[in-house]
């Protein structure tokens, strides 16, 4: 169970990390490439988005990957491959991230056996919300897969205990509104939040959006269980190449 | 979040998490407004003192003895400011916006027409304002952008996916998840998450609502049939919904470009190319691939090249309730070109979708019947756009030599 996975995990380590990737960006070969480093490097967990073509929670940086993915001939037969392949040569937990109408168009229960089959842990949908996932839960369920749920600052109380009472596995905790790699403030600020965040549920929470560096880990130290780094590592993969992402990632922590 | 504004199986509230507190009260909002008769009279009241409201419904006796059938009668959305209906909806968002206490809009806008109309609401209001525009339509569209820049706005060219309509919108939507404390998102069409397509509909509906008192009074009868042009489907809704419980019937046409068979259009319901998906934060017909990419569309009008369409309307196709058709680029120009010579009226693009349609059923009804077309906006404004579309040399030669003095000064 991934619940599991990651609390006998954090009993070694005070905050895990999981990194997002986007497949087939800039190709299949380089993104198993990457996935090899940072399993190497140490990495706890990671996010493999399936490229869509309107991916509106993400900002520059996934955008632009998702496109080029996508202009490079990246299909959902090939991501769902991909995943497999990876959740069989590495150990860690594999999770799929991907905008609900990937999922909808393959159809939910066969995208769920699929992943089962897979060995995929679960999946990650930022515009499925619960309320219109009633289908996307039971298949997830019926299949033993983690529907990753969102909390938000925007969410009030009530609204992250319903959330919580859908989530399993963990949840994942957006640090501030916006898209997807814009720079976050981790500061006091913050704290209350994810005190909210903490009371709402019981589950391990993963925070991401912005967490570029060591400083944004420490400061996650004792307030979360995952840090989540996305757009940065695919800044340093266009920057320095895939050969660079071990180091950024032994940085981390 | 109770009611998530299903229209049978479409509709929807698919938004990143981040929106939910933000769309709920938006809906909150729009219910208090709906259910207050004063908010609906201040609206009318608006729209008569700065928009020309109500827009006349004019009978059209030339194309009448051309067709020799039913008797056609034209709403003038033409006649609002800013030149099309797209300013019912954005004076309406704007009363909204005013009771929700927010200073800022933003919009996305294809053609140019949605964000012209924003750009007056907001300077009217006293909003600032954003405005995002595919860098391909910022490309061929310089004229409206020209002016939203006049009014105040800040035009963001958008650089990313296709670089069109449905572009703007996604970058529109990642504002908001940053900014909707103090800011609003102007959606231009009934499309989008709930309570969008109701809400935006509700404001058009001042269209049909006019228009059904107005031919009644003029003829004594409904008309048989209503044609509206369907981009993302607002000004279709506006004038159909008023008239749903009567039994005449509703025509929606849509792109054809091209042609169907080339895959060159915006026919999401008039053609099987189309398929259910979610994207955009609602579920509908899109033109997308198997995978559930979305596709490029094709119009010679930019206001109606766009991948999905109102969920409204997408319900309503499945249950029989409205027809839709579609008109190729080639047909549209002939159909704006005759009634020019005929009326002396000017439709945009857009709206001689659905003269093309009317025109192709008008001499097989009877002269004691009527029909109704929304002429949703006029052409004379898109002047560049209409003269490229008649290929029309002595506009050439004129552009030609401006640009020869622009470079020389
Ligand atoms: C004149 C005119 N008609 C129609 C449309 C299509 O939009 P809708 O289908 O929402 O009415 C547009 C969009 O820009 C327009 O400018």
């Amino acid at each position: 169970m991934l619940e599991d996975y990651l609390r006998n995990r954090l009993r070694e380590k005070e905050i895990l990390l999981m990194t997002h990737i986007v497949l087939g960006y800039p190709d299949f070969e380089a993104s198993m490439e990457i996935v090899a480093s940072m399993v190497l490097a140490g990495v706890d967990l990671m996010e493999l988005q399936i490229p869509f073509s309107e991916p509106i929670a993400d900002g520059p940086v996934i955008l632009h990957a998702n496109q080029q993915a996508l202009a490079a001939g990246a299909s959902v037969r090939a991501c769902l491959d991909f995943g497999r392949e990876a959740a069989a040569r590495f150990p860690i937990p594999f999770l799929f991230m991907s905008y609900y109408n990937i999922l909808y168009r393959f159809g939910v229960e066969r995208f769920a056996a699929e992943m089962k089959d897979g060995g995929l842990q679960g999946a990650i949908v930022p515009d499925l919300p619960p309320e219109e996932g009633a289908d996307y839960l039971q298949t997830m369920q019926g299949h033993g897969l983690n529907p990753i749920f969102i909390f938000s600052p925007a969410t009030p109380d009530e609204r992250l205990a319903y959330i919580a009472s859908c989530a399993r596995g963990f949840v994942y905790c957006v640090a501030r509104k916006g898209v997807t790699g814009r720079e976050t403030e981790f500061s006091s600020q913050l704290n209350g939040y994810l005190a909210r965040c903490r009371r709402a549920t019981n589950l391990p929470l993963a925070v991401g959006f912005g967490v570029t560096d060591r400083r944004d880990v420490d400061f996650l130290r004792g307030k979360a269980d995952i840090a989540v780094i996305g757009s940065q590592t695919i800044r340093i993969v266009e920057e320095s190449g895939p050969g660079a992402v071990g180091d950024f990632i032994a940085s981390l922590r | 979040m109770k009611h998530r504004g299903y229209y049978g199986q479409f509709g929807g509230c698919y938004v990143p998490e981040v929106l939910t507190a933000t769309l709920e009260q938006l809906e909150a909002a729009f219910n208090t407004a709906r259910s207050d008769p004063a908010f609906w009279a201040e609206y009318v009241r608006v729209m008569g003192e700065y928009s020309c409201r109500p827009t006349p419904l004019t009978y059209a006796e030339n194309l009448t003895r051309h067709f020799g059938g039913a008797r056609i009668y034209i709403k003038r959305e033409d006649l609002n400011h800013t030149g099309a209906h797209k300013a019912n909806n954005v004076m309406g968002q704007g009363l909204l916006v005013k009771r929700m206490g927010k200073k800022r809009v933003i919009a996305e806008t294809g053609a140019g027409q949605h964000g012209v109309a924003t750009a007056t609401m907001a300077a009217r209001c006293g909003f600032s304002c954003t405005i995002y525009m595919g860098a391909l339509d910022v490309l061929r569209q310089r004229p409206n952008v020209f002016w939203m820049e006049r009014l105040g706005a800040r035009v963001v060219p958008v650089n990313e996916g296709s670089r069109i309509l449905k572009d703007a919108i996604n970058e529109a939507l990642r504002d908001w998840v940053t900014n909707m404390d103090d800011t609003h998102y102007v959606l231009g069409t009934a499309c989008g998450p709930h309570p969008f397509p109701e809400m935006v509909a509700w404001f058009q509906s001042i269209i049909g609502r006019e228009a059904r008192e107005q031919i009644q009074r003029i003829t004594g009868a409904l008309p048989k049939r209503i044609y509206a042009c369907v981009g993302g489907g607002s000004n279709a809704c506006g004038i159909f919904l008023p008239f749903l419980d009567d039994d005449i019937e509703l025509v929606g046409v849509e792109a054809g470009g091209r042609g169907i068979e080339t895959g060159q259009h915006a026919a999401r319901l008039s053609a099987p190319g189309a398929s259910e998906g979610v994207a955009q934060g609602y579920k509908t017909f899109f033109l997308q691939d198997d995978d559930g990419q979305m596709r490029e569309t094709h119009s010679v009008a930019a206001g109606l090249d766009y991948v999905g369409v109102s969920p409204i309307l997408a319900d309503l196709h499945q249950k029989g309730r409205v027809r839709f058709e579609s008109a190729t680029d080639t047909e549209v120009v002939q159909a704006l070109e005759l009634t020019m010579r005929t009326e002396g009226l000017i439709p945009a693009l857009e709206s001689s979708h659905a003269f093309v349609q009317a025109f192709k059923e008008a001499p097989h009804l009877s002269p004691d019947e009527s029909i109704i077309i929304n002429q949703s906006g006029r052409g004379d404004k898109d002047i560049f756009t209409v003269a490229d579309a008649f290929e029309d040399p002595a506009w050439r030669d004129f552009i030609v030599s401006t640009a020869r003095r622009y470079t020389n000064a």
